[in-house]
């Protein structure tokens, strides 16, 4: 038993978070998303720190890390609300890897070919299963017809992985993104996201089907509660770090009872969030248990909801302030709290389990 | 980062498990599994079996009769004895009176009262909150004056859990009412409980259990070598009290027990999905507690430091979800039922809402992490 990151895990994370606060401030994020979206820059930033090699296998020459290697870096860009599209990197590496389809590894590590994850479908909401986007076998080759939503990280994408349904069942594919129709918009948490339409675009298919889309999903839901807790940390601290200098009737608010509590409430939804997002990390690794891992995301979906609503009721007026981090941590946090199955969702599938 | 127990903790596990089932009487279990009411006898009876096996006090040192066990194996020992359906080991003598003794008691003390709290052979109680004084415990006014070899006691004592079993109580007293700062004068004292001017006066809760009393204290002599720590020194001993094994609080074990009970009991309900997610939020609460208690553990186990204030969460949490599954099982008996587990199920429920007012507050854990862990 022990909860540590060892001495590798602890100093990548220690330097993912190193670079963030230098380079990754409120405000320079501000100018990211004020314009493009991403930047070029950080990307390049996190490549040469080896995180786009990170979920590579060693065997392909990345550095073969698993949900608890990722999970110090997923906590410190859940701090820094990171909009850089990099958990669906490491979902379609993933894919890639296990789908026997390996040949853009090497640009995928040096930080050039940047890959999204296309799987959900308008009013598919949480269903796995319900890909309608379809897949059709001409000669040797596949080519997809139909719609992906809210694709996260497509409008930057090189190459996309996408989940589309054949005669034989739902499998994988990976098309060049230049051949899909990308509508591009902006995530209610300032991610850029774009909604995909495949028009008879050739495909590489994939092997591993459904049980391959449902261990990547499971290894990016694991992975989402460890940001979940790293954007629940940092609207913990900065919560607490305004009851200690508010201040109204001559003391600071902190002084007052009913908020002291309120903010140990959130403090123990924080810890307990923080121990089933290891359980969910560590379990993933250990060749998946979507069980435990959909006990996690039902936690974090739920602390993720009390802690961003309370962290902006004890900021009062300012916590609905588009200039403070706050709300863009409730932005971030409402989404999280949805992402790969809400919390009604995932309490239906534990009990399917 | 490793979540599962090492070979060696799993062996441990087995090894107390098999002894449990060798070892706990079926009718001490079948007690505790229908929630029946446990006599003094029947605590004995456990409290004695722990003890022939070396296993009622491991958190002593190994002088006193402890086991040596590190803090990983102690919180497994007592998480299978909650779910096997142990009966409680009683607190106030093995964990919380032998813990002053061993931290503050003179030699003498520990040579009279360990070995006796050891073999069972005393039954203690504790004297803390009175009439005025409940979260505010430093404001008690029973008071002690010195009179030659003696102190004489005057004053009353209130939710006394188990008095009317008890054969010693410890007490803090007023020993100097005219301090500034009334913690000072306070003091940490052992009465014989058939000490003339005692008396044990029930108090019946709302699910008609007699398990607290009133306790109360006419001239009192108290000879002077019951004195614990020095005079005037009692909330010393009482704060390193407070946060001793404040670690065993989230019982676990037992809610564990509680929860794959539930879900046979009320199997059919598993259907509605309302009481389906209810049940299941529970689950998924106790297992984020039983993880954060082993972090707590493994930071103790690797800093050599004890608990800090945050533990005070466990017991919050721990308490919450004891109430929660009391609640559910008490909404999954037929409300026509009248068989005694329905009965017993009922006053069980009514019984649980104490966990969160007792061995101080859930508010006042909220005050001691605001204060101690958040700074506020």
């Amino acid at each position: 038993m022990n909860f540590d990151y060892n001495e590798e895990q602890q100093l990548l994370a220690d330097s993912v978070r190193r670079y963030l606060q230098d380079k990754y401030q409120f405000e320079q994020r501000r100018k990211i998303v004020a314009g493009e979206g991403w930047s070029a820059e950080a990307w390049t930033q996190f490549a040469q720190m080896g995180l786009t090699g990170l979920p590579v296998s060693t065997e392909h020459d990345g550095f073969g890390g698993g949900a608890v290697d990722l999970m110090g870096i997923m906590e410190a860009f859940g701090e820094a609300l990171v909009v850089e599209p990099y958990l669906p990197l490491v979902m379609a590496v993933r894919a890639l890897e296990r789908g026997g389809s390996v040949g853009l590894l090497p640009r995928v590590i040096d930080g050039s070919m940047k890959l999204a994850w296309a799987h959900s479908e308008k009013g598919a909401r949480y269903d796995v299963d319900a890909v309608r986007l379809g897949a059709k076998r001409k000669g040797s080759a596949w080519t997809l017809e139909g719609e992906k939503a809210a694709v996260i990280g497509a409008p930057t994408a090189d190459r996309l992985v996408v989940t589309a349904r054949a005669s034989d069942g739902v499998a994988l594919y990976l098309v060049d993104r230049a051949k899909a129709e990308v509508k591009a918009y902006r995530t209610m948490d300032e991610r850029l996201a774009g909604d995909v339409t495949l028009r008879g675009v050739e495909a590489q298919r994939l092997e591993g089907g459904m049980p391959l889309v449902e261990e990547v999903l499971d290894l990016a839901t694991a992975l989402v509660c460890a940001e979940a807790v790293g954007a629940m940390k940092f609207a913990c601290d900065t919560t607490l770090e305004y009851l200690k200098t508010r201040k109204q009737f001559g003391v600071p608010i902190g002084a007052f009872q009913a908020l002291q509590h309120r903010m140990v409430d959130m403090f123990i939804s924080l810890e307990q969030a923080r121990s089933m997002a290891c359980l969910a990390c560590s379990r993933a690794d250990a060749g998946g248990d979507a069980r435990a891992i959909s006990s996690a995301k039902i936690k974090i979906s739920d602390a993720a909801r009390h802690i961003s609503q309370e962290a902006v009721q004890l900021h009062g007026g300012m916590g609905m302030s588009e200039e403070l981090k706050v709300s863009h941590a409730f932005r971030r946090l409402t989404v999280l709290a949805r992402e790969f199955g809400d919390a009604d969702h995932h309490l239906a599938r534990f009990a399917a389990l | 980062m490793d979540l599962n127990y090492s070979a060696e903790e799993l062996a441990f596990r087995d090894e107390v498990r098999a002894w449990l089932r060798a070892n706990l009487p079926q009718d001490l279990r079948e007690k505790v599994e229908n929630y029946a009411h446990l006599s003094k006898e029947d605590l004995l009876r456990w409290h004695r079996a722990l003890a022939k096996n070396g296993w009622v006090a491991p958190a002593w040192p190994k002088e006193w009769g402890g086991t040596g066990w590190n803090v990983i194996q102690r919180y497994l020992f007592e998480e299978e004895l909650g779910y096997a359906g142990a009966p409680p080991i009683i607190p106030f003598g093995v964990t919380m009176c032998a813990a002053v003794l061993l931290r503050f008691g003179s030699d003498a003390q520990k040579k009279r009262f360990l070995p006796r709290i050891y073999n069972g052979d005393d039954f203690w109680c504790q004297g803390y909150s009175e009439p005025g004084s409940g979260s505010d415990l430093a404001s008690l006014k029973t008071k002690a004056v010195r009179q030659g070899d003696h102190y004489v006691v005057n004053g009353q004592k209130i939710w006394t859990t188990l008095a009317h079993y008890a054969d010693w109580i410890f007490c803090l007293v007023r020993t100097d009412p005219t301090l500034e700062k009334r913690q000072e004068g306070i003091s940490f004292l052992l009465m014989d409980m058939k000490t003339p001017g005692i008396t044990v006066r029930p108090l019946i809760l709302m699910d008609g259990a007699h398990e607290v009393n009133e306790v109360f204290f006419d001239d009192v002599k108290v000879p002077l070598e019951n004195l614990v720590h020095e005079e005037g020194k009692g909330w010393t001993v009482a704060k390193y009290l407070l946060g001793y094994e404040r670690m065993n609080t989230g019982r676990i074990g037992e809610s564990r027990r509680q929860l794959a009970r539930l879900k046979d009991y009320a199997a059919p309900m598993m259907a509605n999905p309302r009481w389906r997610d209810r049940l299941t939020r529970v689950e998924v609460e106790l297992a984020a507690l039983e993880i954060t208690n082993l972090r707590f553990l493994d930071r103790m186990r690797r800093t050599g430091q004890p608990p800090g204030a945050d533990v005070s969460m466990l017991k919050i949490k721990g308490t919450e979800i004891q109430q929660a599954l009391t609640e559910l099982m008490m909404e999954a008996t037929d409300p026509t039922a009248s068989d005694p587990l329905s009965d017993a199920v009922r006053k069980r429920y009514l019984s649980t809402r104490k966990t969160t007012i007792y061995a101080g507050s859930n508010e006042i854990q909220r005050n001691i992490i605001a204060k101690m862990t958040l700074g506020l």
